[in-house]
């Protein structure tokens, strides 16, 4: 070989080497995506399943210190607790008094709840045997799924060896089922981790983006269509767009402290509310937004003006009846883009205090609440091992929301936007 | 009672549309010209009813209360009590007449409450009386000027674009919001901490100056080593580079591999796959991060030898990194697109590789662009708060070493501020200074990236 193929080779080569690198960089961020969700979805999957123990209770009359013939109410203001003891301890009828807390604490707290809302369905169950489903504690559910190991000496585990004995019966006699979780669904969190579940934070994060929409899609969108359509060349405007560009890179984080310091320091809204987070983050979207709606009224072109204005229509209503329509397909997808990105947002809102622990489902913007994104830091938090299918879970469901928002942002672009050619 | 006042306003402004389209009508149907189209006469006399209504009314309940206070006190003011003292008087005159209250009621605070009770049926009346008469006053003249040869149009258009200008004022009024929310709190803060010892301090321990009693004299010596800012500074910057490190190279990379080399079809699906990594929240990221990258790298540590905690600054920093890669990558994906086809094409005619195109003619080229690029996504990994709340300790080391944990400015606000906060506490008001920093910091970052952007455009727009 020549020199000068040598020396072409070697430029040969490092022109491969160079395409190499680009696509080992393409790999390694979309395999660090496929680990990402694979971790997230492989733990966050049994989340969706909910252990149950099926007891037999035997609603005795006696226990429940009921008359002969008690009316609905009575059987409703009746006290479980002694009656669900006794189904607990019923399940090993050798075990000494330790033996039997032991066997309490096999399944949640609310056990007599649940009896109690058993009988309440079929009344006519009084005196009679019924096998019951009982919620498992969350240590007993993560040996059940298999995240927690039983190989380990005693006094590392959760469960004692007493309780694994009895749950190994339980096993054999089929007793121990596993359904689908609709209480992760429908109930609002909790200490307990086979009892916490997101509907809570689901009602708020739902306020906090209504409260956002409502705030800032239309000032968004009318400060969009004054810069874009009317606004004069001056020092004003100028500055109005440096401002907006830079509230758009702003850290979130300086939100919340706007929010602290003014909203609720100065304003006295109520704290941990979504009405203030709603506010917060809609000053965090409203940048976004207003450049989304500008670049598609942008977008909209001049033909169209003129052609209105030929017609005799006034500038406003050039702007009110044709331009602005047009431009909506891309506002629209601007602000739901804007709109997902709020409602991943979790810095802000632990500011403004809604890392509260609240454990009722909010009705109204004005009650406190929690929120998906502030939901997985809480349990990510916890120290309790129940917690982290539970995390993994609520990511999921956020991801769900996030990938739905992003998907109607991309359907509304397509479906209803005008092609310019 | 102010919503019902609120809805009444705006139900009068609608029934007066339809009045002032009517009037509009009727003079059309007698066969003049009119000046506008008639729904221009109907927003016409709607504006006129409801806005000097809205806007009597908005000023009346912002000053209704300050002005009802200083009546009731006035009795007391010249008595020599503190403002303070004042202040409680009042709030308990305003709870008792409410019915809230549950404490020792004296005469005077019997006396108050009747003066308050009185003072607010007064203002309420009044207030009523006020509205009712401008709404009635402006709705008639403006319906009297209504005739054929009065212009609507103009005045309606006027105000709406007086509307359109006001929206555009939130993005100034975002801005001073945050500098005043920021402003007196570090102001206060920087009275008791000298700055000379927040910027040159290297112990940051705000827990030190936590006092039960808030009476009791705080020694200023305690405040000395509490608050020294450069341990979270140094703790900043270096998880940012860390970030960067991964965040540079790999966004760099495969924002040229995807606007040079790879093919329509690959673009078209590994594009969106890369923004994913941008939309993922950043509490899922630092989930992430202290759930399986801690630990994993800490497995590694342990193998070979080294002491690896399980909360270090490479954990969240290299997942900092991975998620500000898709801003760097898209942007430099944008910015290299957008080199003139010319100057490939005299390049690759002088015989030049593809990569040696790249590398000698369109970086050189794109490098505004691309520096401004790496500014904004340094600024995000400054501002970056959940990963490194939930990755990266609590507790500020000042350590250059990755495998310790270290604290960052946001992380130190999240750990200062979550749950109650005692206003006028110097470790709550040194959470507005970091802030304050910090949107300073950002700020500077922002318009120096912006400058690098509008460089770059002019140049070949």
């Amino acid at each position: 070989m020549t020199r000068k193929e040598i020396f072409l080779q070697k430029r040969y080569n490092s022109e491969k080497r160079f395409k190499l690198y680009g696509k080992l960089a393409i790999s390694f961020a979309l395999i660090f995506l496929c680990i990402f969700l694979y971790k997230i979805f492989s733990t966050g999957f049994s989340a969706f399943q909910k252990t149950l123990i099926k007891v037999d209770v035997t609603y005795n009359s006696e226990l429940l210190f009921l008359d002969e013939n008690p009316s609905l109410d009575d059987i409703k203001n009746a006290d479980y607790y002694d009656l669900a003891l006794e189904t607990m301890a019923n399940l090993d009828l050798n075990a000494d008094e330790d033996q039997q807390n032991e066997l309490k604490r096999m399944v949640s707290y609310i056990f007599d709840t649940e009896i109690k809302n058993h009988l309440l369905k079929n009344p006519d169950l009084l005196g009679k045997t019924s096998s019951v489903l009982l919620t498992a504690s969350d240590d007993l559910d993560q040996i059940f799924k298999g995240n927690y190991p039983r190989d380990i000496p005693e006094d590392l585990r959760r469960v004692s060896d007493y309780q694994l004995t009895v749950y190994d019966k339980l096993i054999k006699d089929e007793k121990i089922i596993s359904k689908f979780n609709f209480s992760f669904f429908t109930r609002a969190d909790s200490r307990e981790a086979e009892l916490a579940g997101i509907a809570s934070a689901v009602v708020g994060s739902f306020f906090t983006i209504l409260v956002c929409l409502f705030i800032s899609f239309p000032v968004a969108v009318l400060a969009a269509i004054y810069l874009e359509e009317f606004a004069p060349k001056n020092k004003i405007t100028d500055f109005i767009e440096v401002n907006i560009n830079n509230l758009a890179a702003v850290p979130s984080i300086v939100f919340g402290l706007l929010g602290l310091g003014i909203l609720l320091a100065v304003f006295h809204l109520p704290r941990s509310t979504s009405l203030v987070g709603g506010i917060t983050l809609s000053l965090m979207t409203l940048p976004t937004i207003i450049i989304a709606a500008r670049a598609s009224l942008k977008a909209v072109p001049p033909s169209i003006r003129e052609a209105a204005l030929a017609m005799g229509a006034s500038r406003m209503q050039t702007t009110m009846h044709h331009t602005v329509p047009l431009s909506m397909p891309g506002t629209l997808s601007g602000t739901i883009i804007g709109l997902a990105q709020a409602l991943g947002e979790t810095a802000p809102l632990i500011l403004i205090g809604m890392v509260a622990f609240i454990n009722t489902i909010p009705m109204s913007p004005m009650d406190p609440s929690a929120s998906l994104p502030v939901q997985v830091y809480l349990w990510a938090e916890s120290a309790e091992r129940g917690f982290v299918e539970k995390v993994s879970a609520c990511i999921m469901v956020l991801l769900g929301f996030l990938i739905l928002m992003n998907l109607l942002a991309q359907i509304v672009r397509h479906k209803f936007e005008t092609k310019w050619s | 009672m102010n919503l019902i006042i609120f809805t009444t306003i705006l139900l009068l402004g609608f029934t007066t549309y339809y009045f002032g389209k009517k009037k509009a009508l009727l003079i059309k149907n007698s066969n003049t010209r009119l000046t506008a189209l008639p729904k221009f006469y109907g927003y016409y006399l709607a504006i006129w009813c409801a806005i000097p209504a809205f806007i009597i009314f908005s000023l009346w309940s912002i000053f209704e209360p300050t002005i009802v206070k200083l009546l009731v006190l006035t009795d007391y003011s010249n008595q020599g009590y503190l403002s303070d003292e004042l202040n409680l008087f009042y709030e308990k005159t305003k709870a008792l007449s409410r019915g809230l209250y549950s404490g020792e009621v004296t005469i005077f605070l019997e006396n108050s409450v009747i003066k308050y009770q009185n003072l607010n049926s007064i203002a309420q009346n009044s207030k009523i009386v006020v509205i009712l008469a401008i709404i009635i006053f402006s709705t008639l003249f403006s319906y009297k000027k209504i005739s054929n040869n009065h212009r609507t149009r103009e005045p309606v258009e006027k105000f709406l674009k007086a509307v359109l200008f006001t929206a555009s004022l939130a993005a100034i009024l975002t801005t001073l919001g945050i500098v005043f929310s920021l402003i007196f709190e570090t102001i206060r803060f920087f009275k008791v901490i000298p700055l000379f010892d927040f910027i040159f301090g290297t112990h940051w321990y705000p827990a030190k100056t936590f006092v039960r009693d808030a009476s009791a004299a705080v020694d200023p010596d305690l405040y000395k080593d509490a608050f020294g800012s450069v341990p979270l500074f140094a703790g900043t910057f270096f998880i940012a580079f860390i970030a960067m490190c991964i965040a540079i190279p790999i966004g760099l990379l495969s924002g040229i591999y995807l606007s040079e080399y790879a093919s329509k079809n690959v673009r078209k699906y590994v594009k969106p796959l890369i923004e994913i990594l941008a939309g993922i929240p950043t509490v899922v990221y630092g989930f992430f991060a202290a759930l399986t990258v801690g630990p994993f790298l800490r497995e590694i540590g342990i193998s070979l030898g080294l002491e690896v905690s399980s909360e270090s600054a490479l954990a969240a920093g290299a997942v900092m990194g991975i998620m500000i890669i898709p801003f760097i990558s898209s942007l430099s994906d944008d910015v290299i697109t957008s080199v003139p086809q010319s100057l490939r094409d005299g390049s690759y005619a002088m015989g030049a590789t593809k990569s040696e195109t790249i590398k000698k003619v369109i970086f050189p080229a794109a490098l505004p662009g691309i520096v401004g690029s790496i500014l904004l996504g340094v600024s995000r990994a400054i501002g970056e708060t959940m990963i490194v709340v939930m990755a990266s300790g609590l507790a500020a080391n000042l350590t250059f070493n990755p495998l310790e944990s270290t604290s960052t400015i946001t992380a130190q606000i999240v750990v200062i501020l979550i749950g109650d906060q005692q206003f006028g506490d110097p470790k709550t008001q040194a959470a507005f200074a970091l802030g304050m920093t910090l949107f300073l910091v950002t700020l500077c970052l922002n318009i120096l990236a912006l400058k690098f952007v509008k460089k770059y455009r002019e140049k070949y727009d």
